[in-house]
């Protein structure tokens, strides 16, 4: 039996062919099973060793090296006030300490209500419009602490909905299209395209 | 005053909100490189590029050229674009991947037919969500337009593109570490040689990797010639360029300018770039090229903007990545927040690294919040020398790569440019700033 | 170019200079190696001889000369090439190294004198020759919650880590079952294993063996001793057949430690947790004293009066054995003697002795009718370990290796892995190498011969309803070859419940049809090859003699001639007979029948039918030699002395003899070895004198295998070994009244398996062919012996390949009713995909949930050459 749902099982399955080796699809995959449970849960992490070939201790290992990835359940929103040189420049401990004061949770932790967690970030790379701030990774340009209470308020109310899916969600576009030609064609075309070009260094010299 | 009159190379469909389209990129001329370079021979694509002396954009500035003929002899199996970009006050490939996604994928496309390759990845930093669904987005497009797939545009070449999500962690902008990344793994740097990419990279295979922003300046190089590109900048420094300019400007932004014909105190000061100071205070240093390089102090912002002129000073260009710091920055603050960023990126393989990096931050925060002591100046010195003996530029090296041996630029630089406040800070138990 | 030299040389050697003196090396040679070999020592702690180079801790950081002149790289990393100039003592050198340690210290807790590895702990002695003594690390230490449990056997105090990742490559990379891994990132990494799934490899403890460290330890020992109190000797692990050699270490006359040593043909150092572990079973529980349990030591002589055993001396003992075994000897047919694998070679030979020359019996088997036939075994063209771990295709028809001889499926994994060689595998059941196997052929009970029929006949196909397929068959075919050159062929009793005649069979038509293969037996009992090559089964002679005319009972058949009171003694070589039997029910009512003499070192069940007991030593109380499952000799050493009376075999035997008015002309261990080898040519004395040494494979030349100097970083713990003096040797050689073994004669296979054939009989559909395989951590005498074990247990489970499971309706957890011949029995089901359509899979020794481990043997039908089993359903 599957832990992920049936249609990211098929997700995750159309992943793993992407690569030459299924182990390839492990952060892809990762994402994918954060998606379903907002965190990795042991069952999560079963599958995805299941799927990459792997065991759920190297899965564990493996995720616990990226900073995305929860191995403890985390809130609906995941907020990152990053404050790294260019936003420490700009204020960007004053706002973390601010959010933490507005969100009601420390640094690193959940809110009680289960809606926020607040993390410190390294670099967002969005330093013109610092300090830089992301809900659910996407970037909500909110530099003051007014701003932040708002957006606050909108993700309480719902209205970001549209721009913030809820936690983990990465990616929203799903891949069509590929190279849809067998490996032996591609690879024929490849010695083809050798030879012709043996061919013309030939007659250069 | 800046020289601004040259072509937008990366950046031209800046005046358009919605220039990560696909219509809008076959308006603004898309895909016309790539056509043209299928009617090329993939070796003549690629000596395009070599003519255009392109510098490789991801920070060691080593020639796409150079690196790809190094290449040819051998097959190459895979290429891998790197757009991991996690280096401190580095935002340009955000930019680029969010707002003219369709441009690096053309660029993709053509560097894969150069180089006769039939799979790449675009690795994408996973913070980058709306990047990701763009650069997706591109792709689905792309396929279905016939760029990419089966038999590009009815050529005999076909490509398949897969983009790899990222998921926190700035060691995997380091190529070897990007590709233990693709390939499922912990973000170890792997040791050079032998496991350099173009020998032994992904699945022990001969990889390119390039840079979103290398890439992304393929097109125009296809379309216009390789001399047209080289014609602009100077010395080994040709083209134009991507400068992420933060921290305390009025106008801090991504901005494509000249090389070399411009220079810091054009990028800073420049109303049409940076324009100066925020409330004409003054400047008191910057970093030029991302907080992995040396620092410099005003008596350099009339240095060009040049890979070798850089480096001739003792620091790099780097990502291109430029932070201002102005009379009311606290160095000894700053210096603290990059070796804590340093700490917590560490992939934790080497010692020095591992174990100098968080010592090193701890003693800066105690420098920082009052519990510092002179002696302590001294001893993270020395501590950065044996990270990087010999304190110089480029680094020598006791680690795997080369984040170990960055740790010591801004400790070495802020104490050798400031101690004076330094000083103010063990003298007063604490930050004067604050 | 000198006169006659071939125009292309391949370069077998490299010129490089290390500190400016020139020294030959090989090329590929790794610096730290090279540099070594020079004299110039470079620390290090990552760097693991036996696995793969990671260059990570930088504590190796050497100068050597690049194009851009001298820098600093990791010695353990970089290879030598010619011209390359190393300097390992430069300023610049030493101040990176001091530099790394001093790194390493600073997050590293002060607390060397309560840390097991305190006085051996290679940071400590690297910190006592560099390290500047003071520190200038005065930030907070880095904390984490002191020892946490990471698997039933093993702790780990991650604030002692260092990060060397040699655990966590050799979790991957060695046993590869990565159960443990780096989590984190930079100065938060940690070792950890999965919450769902802890770190209980077979093979954990070697982890805590090579931290460099004490941050993984190993619950047994954990606090049991301080290294400077442990004395060491040298000596061979008996726990199974591998034979790899260890470094025993008591405290005083307490077993604390066993570490593996780094021989290069048996155990590359490595060690299984049954073996190094089970310490406790020998001198762990000094309080168990009831000779029916199997964790009780046998300390004193017994003998049964008015139905109960009571302690006696060894004067009454021997003459009451004395008497029982004479008196049945004395009708023809009316003794023989069981078990002896367990013994060293010394020890069977003075039984074989006893029993063929004192009692003048041919019935002997020191085999429980659950391996292959001596003299078939020795037929065989041999193959060693070392040949299997290179060869260019393995075959394998046995059991699961992990689980039979857990260190030769270490080496054989080596193989496929690392030199991408091929693997065959007969799958009977479940198997730790099958992910690793190219071509893996389902076979189910009594099909084995026909299968190896099929693949040794060119194009030959099975039967349509096979498991097997015939594009399996073509691939095996193809890889193996016309002759089988290059081929090595594992060969044991994958199934208990299957008779031995099916393997056999099978064996004997691969080794017709590729007589350029050679042939691993994998007999996994403790010294049996030793006990064999002893003559301890019928038709074997000492030195690894053949001779027809002294055809004996085997087990089974002895227990039958029991039972019908033809033979009305048996000589027990060992006190766990009914532990070993399948037939139980049978093997009771022969003891029952008959009078019973039990030569053992530990207690069990069968002692309820014991008329007297004898108390022997057992591994690490006693002398001798042994000989593993390729035919290789080394020495076994007492580091302990036996507790209470109990005496080595060969006195017991020698004392037996007197006992019955003989002399066996043996009076020790190293007069036993000397008469062996002076009589058969097989090498025993010059082993014993020889302590730390490889040994020799019985039949191959002499070869003397330098061992690497001991490098402590390597292998913490172990110190330099110490040689055993013997003494001179004293008093009589052979007496004339028993003579030693005749001379040797190889049989061929023909000869040894003329006869036997093998008869199936029908196979139903709907049944299920039973398979009993076997499981390292069975309800053993070791494992009941050592509490710090006890959870790891095998579990009785019926396995089910998912065909089978999805016919019958059931699903893993379901319980299932099956119809064994002796009544309906309900056990837990699992799916196993190695488990063969139409086989029944079960463990032998597992336990049920309340722990009792009676199930495998009722499930067991002894009259038939198959068990075929119908489930009730419901
Ligand atoms: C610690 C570290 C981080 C790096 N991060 C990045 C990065 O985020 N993006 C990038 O393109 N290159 C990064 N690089 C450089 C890459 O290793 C590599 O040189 C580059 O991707 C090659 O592309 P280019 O030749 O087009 O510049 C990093 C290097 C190091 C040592
Ligand atoms: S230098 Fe630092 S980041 Fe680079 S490999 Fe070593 S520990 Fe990892
Ligand atoms: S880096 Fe060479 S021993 Fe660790």
């Amino acid at each position: 039996m599957s832990h992920l749902r049936s249609d990211l099982r098929q997700r995750a399955e159309e992943i793993v062919a992407l690569y030459p080796r299924k182990r390839s699809a492990m952060l892809p995959l990762l994402h994918l099973a954060q998606e379903q449970d907002g965190y990795l849960t042991d069952e999560g992490i079963a599958e995805v060793a299941e799927l990459t070939g792997t065991t759920p201790a190297d899965v564990r290992g493996t995720a616990s090296f990226y900073d995305m990835y929860h191995l403890e359940p985390v809130g609906k929103y995941v907020v990152g006030v990053c404050t790294n040189v260019a936003c420490l420049l700009a204020g960007g401990i004053e706002l973390l300490e601010h959010a933490s004061e507005t969100l009601g949770c420390a640094v690193g932790s959940t809110s009680d209500d289960g809606l926020f967690t607040l993390e410190e970030t390294e670099c967002l790379a969005d330093c013109n419009i610092a300090p830089c701030v992301q809900v659910n990774h996407r970037y909500v340009r909110t530099t003051t602490p007014d701003a932040f209470d708002a957006m606050v308020d909108e993700l309480k109310t719902g209205r970001r909905d549209h721009d913030i899916p809820s936690h983990g969600t990465l990616i929203r576009v799903r891949r069509s299209g590929g190279l849809r030609a067998s490996k032996s064609d591609v690879a024929s075309e490849r010695s083809d395209a050798k030879a012709a070009r043996d061919k013309r260094e030939e007659e250069k010299k | 005053m800046a020289v601004l009159d040259a072509p937008r190379i990366v950046t031209a469909r800046e005046r358009f909100d919605d220039s990560y389209t696909f219509a809008r990129y076959l308006e603004t001329g898309g895909y016309a490189a790539l056509r043209k370079a299928l009617t090329m021979f993939p070796e003549d694509v690629a000596a395009e590029v070599d003519a255009a002396s392109l510098l490789g954009r991801g920070g060691a500035g080593f020639p796409a050229g150079r690196k790809w003929s190094m290449l040819r002899k051998s097959p190459v199996s895979y290429l891998v674009v790197n757009g991991d970009e996690s280096e401190p006050a580095t935002f340009k490939d955000h930019y680029l991947v969010e707002r003219d996604p369709h441009q690096l994928v053309e660029g993709v496309i053509i560097a894969a037919y150069a180089l006769q390759v039939n799979q790449a990845f675009i690795y994408i930093r996973g913070e980058f969500a709306l990047g990701l669904e763009r650069v997706q987005q591109a792709l689905n497009d792309a396929y279905e337009y016939g760029a990419l797939g089966s038999k590009v545009f009815a050529s005999d070449f076909s490509i398949d593109i897969v983009v790899h999500p990222g998921a926190g962690a700035y060691i995997c902008g380091e190529e070897t570490a990007l590709i233990e990344g693709l390939e499922g793994k912990r973000g170890f740097p792997r040791i050079k040689p032998p496991f350099f990419p173009a020998v032994n990279g992904l699945y022990g295979e001969p990889t390119v990797v390039n840079n979103v922003e290398t890439m992304s300046n393929l097109p125009w190089i296809i379309s216009n010639g390789g001399a047209a590109f080289a014609a602009l900048g100077g010395g080994r420094s040709a083209g134009t360029r991507l400068f992420a300019l933060a921290g305390r400007v009025k106008n801090p932004g991504v901005y494509e300018i000249e090389m070399v014909k411009n220079t810091f105190r054009d990028l800073i000061y420049d109303p049409n770039l940076g324009g100066g100071i925020i409330n004409d205070r003054t400047i008191k240093a910057f970093i030029p090229g991302g907080v992995s390089a040396p620092w410099f102090g005003p008596d350099l912002l009339d240095l060009s903007l040049g890979q070798d002129e850089v480096a001739e000073k003792g620091s790099m260009l780097g990502s291109g990545s430029v932070v201002v710091f102005d009379e009311t920055s606290c160095v000894v603050r700053a210096t603290w927040r990059i070796t804590k960023f340093f700490s917590r990126e560490s992939c934790g393989q080497c010692t020095p690294c591992r174990e100098g990096s968080g010592w090193i931050e701890r003693a800066m925060y105690r420098l920082e919040h009052g519990g510092g002591r002179m002696e302590d100046l001294d001893m993270l010195l020395d501590l950065c020398d044996n990270i990087a003996p010999g304190l110089t530029w480029p680094p020598q090296q006791t680690t795997i790569c080369v984040l170990g041996s960055s740790i010591p630029s801004s400790v070495h630089s802020a104490i050798s440019m400031f101690r004076d406040e330094f000083a103010q800070h063990v003298n007063d138990g604490g930050c004067p700033f604050d | 170019m000198t006169e006659g030299a071939p125009l292309t040389e391949v370069k077998t050697s490299v010129t490089v200079s290390v500190n400016g003196r020139s020294i030959e090396a090989a090329p590929g040679e790794l610096v730290i190696e090279v540099a070594e070999r020079a004299g110039h020592y470079v620390p290090r702690f990552c760097y693991h001889p036996r696995m793969e180079p990671v260059g990570m801790c930088r504590m190796c950081l050497v100068e050597v000369d690049g194009p851009r002149g001298p820098t600093l790289q990791p010695a353990c990393y970089i290879k030598v090439n010619d011209g390359m100039s190393i300097i390992t003592d430069s300023e610049k050198v030493k101040k990176a190294q001091d530099g790394v340690l001093e790194f390493l210290l600073a997050n590293h807790p002060l607390d060397c004198p309560v840390c097991d590895k305190g006085g051996e702990c290679p940071l400590q002695d690297q910190t006592l020759a560099h390290g500047s003594g003071e520190t200038r690390f005065i930030e907070e230490k880095r904390h984490f919650v002191k020892p946490i449990e990471i698997g039933e056997l093993v702790l780990l105090d991650r604030e002692r880590c260092i990060q060397c990742a040699r655990c966590t490559r050799f979790s991957a990379e060695v046993s590869g079952d990565t159960e443990i891994a780096f989590s984190g990132r930079g100065d938060l990494i940690e070792v950890a294993p999965s919450p769902t799934e802890p770190f209980d490899s077979t093979f954990s403890g070697n982890t805590v063996q090579i931290c460099p460290v004490g941050a993984l330890t190993a619950k047994p020992y954990r606090f049991t001793a301080r290294p400077w109190d442990l004395e060491q000797v040298e000596s061979t692990c008996t726990t199974c057949a591998v034979g790899c050699r260890v470094a025993v270490q008591s405290s005083g006359n307490r077993l604390t430690r066993l570490l593996g040593v780094d021989s290069e043909p048996v155990n590359h150092g490595w060690l299984c947790d049954k073996g190094r572990f089970t310490l406790d079973a020998i001198d762990g529980h000094e309080g168990d004293v009831d000779p029916l349990r199997a964790s009780s030591r046998i300390r004193q002589p017994l003998v049964r009066e008015n139905g109960t055993l009571r302690e006696a001396t060894w004067g009454e003992a021997l003459s009451r054995a004395a008497s029982i075994l004479q008196d049945a000897s004395s009708t023809p047919n009316g003794v023989g003697a069981i078990g002896g694998a367990a013994l060293t070679n010394e020890g069977a030979f003075a039984w074989e002795r006893f029993v063929r020359g004192v009692l003048s019996s041919d019935h002997l088997d020191a085999q429980y009718d659950d391996g292959l036939d001596g003299a078939f075994i020795q037929a065989l063209p041999a193959a060693t370990i070392d040949d299997a771990a290179h060869a260019r295709v393995v075959v394998t028809l046995t059991g699961d290796i992990r689980e039979e001889l857990p260190v030769l499926f270490l080496r054989l994994r080596e193989n496929f892995v690392q030199r991408k060689n091929s693997l065959i595998e007969f799958t009977f059941g479940p198997s730790a190498l099958r992910s690793l196997a190219t071509v893996s052929m389902p076979v189910r009970p009594g099909e084995a011969h026909v299968v190896a029929k099929a693949l040794a006949t060119s194009d030959g196909k099975v039967a349509k309803d096979s498991t097997v397929t015939d594009a399996q068959l073509d691939a095996a075919r193809r890889l193996i070859g016309e002759n089988g050159d290059g081929v090595v062929f594992i060969v044991g009793r994958p199934n208990m419940a299957e008779s031995a005649s099916v393997l056999e069979t099978a064996i004997r038509t691969l080794a017709e049809a590729f007589p350029a293969a050679t042939f691993l037996p994998a007999l996994r009992r403790a010294n049996v090859r030793g006990a064999l090559d002893m003559g301890l089964g019928p038709r074997l002679r000492p030195g690894r003699g053949y001779d027809e005319k002294c055809e004996g009972r085997r087990t089974l058949e002895q227990l039958e001639a029991m039972r019908t009171g033809q033979q009305t003694a048996v000589l027990l070589l060992g006190g766990c007979l009914l532990g070993n039997v399948l037939d139980v029910e049978g093997a009771t009512a022969a003891l029952e029948a008959a009078k019973v003499v039990v030569v053992t070192g530990h207690g069990g069940k069968t002692l309820a039918y014991a008329d007297v007991v004898l108390p022997a030593a057992v591994q690490h109380e006693r002398h001798g030699t042994v000989t593993n499952i390729e035919g290789r000799v080394t020495n076994v050493t007492a580091k302990i002395v036996p507790p209470g009376s109990a005496w080595p075999d060969v006195a017991i035997a020698a004392e037996l003899a007197e006992a019955c008015g003989q002399s066996l002309g043996i009076d020790s261990v190293q007069l036993c070895a000397k008469v062996i080898e002076e009589t058969t040519g097989y090498p025993a004395l010059s082993i014993m004198n020889d302590v730390s040494d490889e040994g020799v494979v019985v039949g191959h030349a002499k070869e003397r295998v330098e061992r690497r100097p001991l490098d402590p970083m390597a292998f913490p713990g172990i110190r330099s070994t110490n040689t055993v003096g013997l003494g001179e040797l004293t008093g009589a050689l052979v007496s004339d009244s028993v003579h030693a073994g005749t001379t040797q004669t190889i049989a061929t296979l023909d000869e040894v398996a003329a006869g036997r054939g093998v008869d199936v009989g029908h196979f139903d559909a709907y049944g299920l062919g039973l398979n009993i395989s076997r499981r390292l951590y069975d309800h053993g005498i070791m494992m009941q012996g050592s509490p710090a074990l006890a959870n790891l247990v095998a579990k009785t489970t019926a396995l089910l390949n998912h065909f089978d499971l999805d016919r019958l309706g059931l699903a893993t957890g379901d319980e299932v009713q099956v119809n064994a011949p002796s009544g309906p029995i309900s056990l837990p089901v699992a799916m196993n995909d190695d488990t063969p359509r139409g086989t029944l899979g079960v463990v032998f020794g597992g336990v049920d949930a309340d722990g009792n481990d009676g199930a495998t043997a009722k499930l067991y039908d002894p009259s038939v050459v198959i068990t075929q089993l119908k489930l009730a359903t419901t």
